[in-house]
């Protein structure tokens, strides 16, 4: 094809998205929409996945049936979220291997949260409250980006969402109506979770590179720091009526501009995480590639199996 | 040998009186496990009441880049719809 074809196929294809009309998978898109999504989506379905373990990490500790029901079909959720997300990204024409082989060997990213460990059951309670509320407000937007699969996965997701925060605040909002013991405990994961969930919407605007190219394409349509702004705002009255407090000195209410003013956010920390370097990075990776190394014989032995009843099928025929 | 389970899309019916909607895809070693596993990820709340499944490799689809050729013959076809035929005011129930 000659540039200028290109550039044609290009300006079409940006006045598709200008009308707000999806693109779906097999139709001419620049190699950059592609490749970006492919890393996106797939950065998304790594996220759904790796946060299945922190949270499986307390279900057998889960202290009642109706949490341990709950906390399950939660994290059951996540898996469902992987799979849907992952199925949306192989339309674009990478396959399940390619993408799991980017997880385990580090290429793909995964969201930092879940480097963070899960020391106590407020920490599930926290993690539904804050980290699902966060991821929320990130996904909201999403349910209108222009590639037609990930939109239609992103309805599914958030409409399954919003259960999983509320488990967490009821859990939360337990612990603060008990013995002073367990509501130090959720006061102590809301200092450990708070600022971790702040920074789930990444770089502030200034330092994020991909930020405006991504609002062309609907792959965004706040920025960073106008979403983060938005969780701010939304989540500190809820710690009020728990009665917690949320860790930070600065934090206080702008009658001017009716927003929360808030501490400056630690990003050495941020990076660090991103970079490998958080508390829990290689147990994650380690516990997904043992998963998938184990697994293997249970995969090879399904295939064996359907091929064997393929080839029955056929002798029968005879 | 590294062989990966193939891939099957999956169809649902909300309920009895809608047609089946496609509703994504899956991997699953054979058309048994895969009604299974859509089951699990795509029905977990009562979403459906029966679910097709078909291997991704048997849909033909048709090409964006032919949408012209296919679909726009029908834009000059105007007499297709109602409208098109004038007919005085007080006729009614038509």
């Amino acid at each position: 094809m000659s540039s200028n074809e290109i550039k044609n196929l290009e300006n079409i294809f940006n006045e598709k998205i200008a009308r707000d009309e999806k693109i779906e998978p097999k139709d001419w898109m620049p190699e950059k929409y592609r490749k970006t999504h492919i890393r996106q989506i797939s950065q998304h379905a790594h996220s759904e996945i790796v946060g299945m373990l922190p949270e499986g990490n307390w279900i057998t500790r889960a202290p009642s049936l109706r949490r341990k029901v709950a906390l399950l079909a939660k994290v059951q959720d996540e898996a469902g979220h992987g799979l849907y997300l992952y199925s949306a990204c192989e339309t674009l024409g990478i396959s399940r291997e390619e993408l799991y082989d980017q997880l385990h060997t580090g290429k793909a990213k995964y969201s930092s949260i879940f480097n963070y460990p899960t020391l106590t059951w407020a920490d599930i309670g926290a993690i539904g409250w804050l980290v699902d509320g966060a991821a929320i407000i990130n996904q909201v937007p999403l349910c209108n980006t222009s590639f037609g699969p990930y939109a239609r996965a992103m309805v599914r997701v958030c409409k399954e969402e919003s259960f999983h925060q509320r488990q967490g605040y009821e859990i939360m909002m337990t612990l603060c109506n008990g013995t002073k013991e367990q509501k130090d405990m959720a006061q102590d994961a809301l200092n450990r979770w708070w600022w971790p969930s702040l920074m789930m919407f990444g770089p502030t605007d200034d330092e994020s590179t991909h930020t405006e190219q991504s609002m062309k394409w609907k792959l965004k349509r706040k920025t960073n720091d106008e979403l983060r702004q938005q969780f701010v705002d939304q989540t500190v009255p809820q710690a009020d009526i728990l009665g917690l407090k949320v860790p930070d000195e600065n934090l206080k209410y702008n009658n001017d501009t009716g927003h929360y003013d808030f501490g400056e956010i630690d990003w050495s920390e941020f990076w660090q995480v991103v970079k490998g370097h958080g508390k829990c990075n290689k147990e994650r990776i380690s516990a997904r590639k043992n998963a998938w190394n184990n697994g293997k014989w249970v995969r090879d032995a399904a295939l064996a199996y359907a091929d064997k009843q393929e080839s029955r099928k056929t002798k029968q025929a005879v | 040998m590294k062989k990966d389970w193939p891939l099957w899309e999956v169809f649902v019916r909300s309920k009895n009186g809608l047609e089946h909607r496609h509703f994504g895809s899956l991997h699953a070693s054979d058309a048994e496990m895969a009604i299974k596993n859509a089951r699990d990820v795509y029905t977990r709340r009562k979403e459906g009441v029966s679910i097709w499944v078909v291997e991704s490799k048997n849909i033909k689809a048709s090409n964006p880049d032919d949408n012209t050729v296919l679909f726009d013959p029908a834009d000059d076809k105007a007499y297709r719809h109602p409208t098109f035929y004038d007919l005085p005011d007080n006729v009614e129930h038509m």
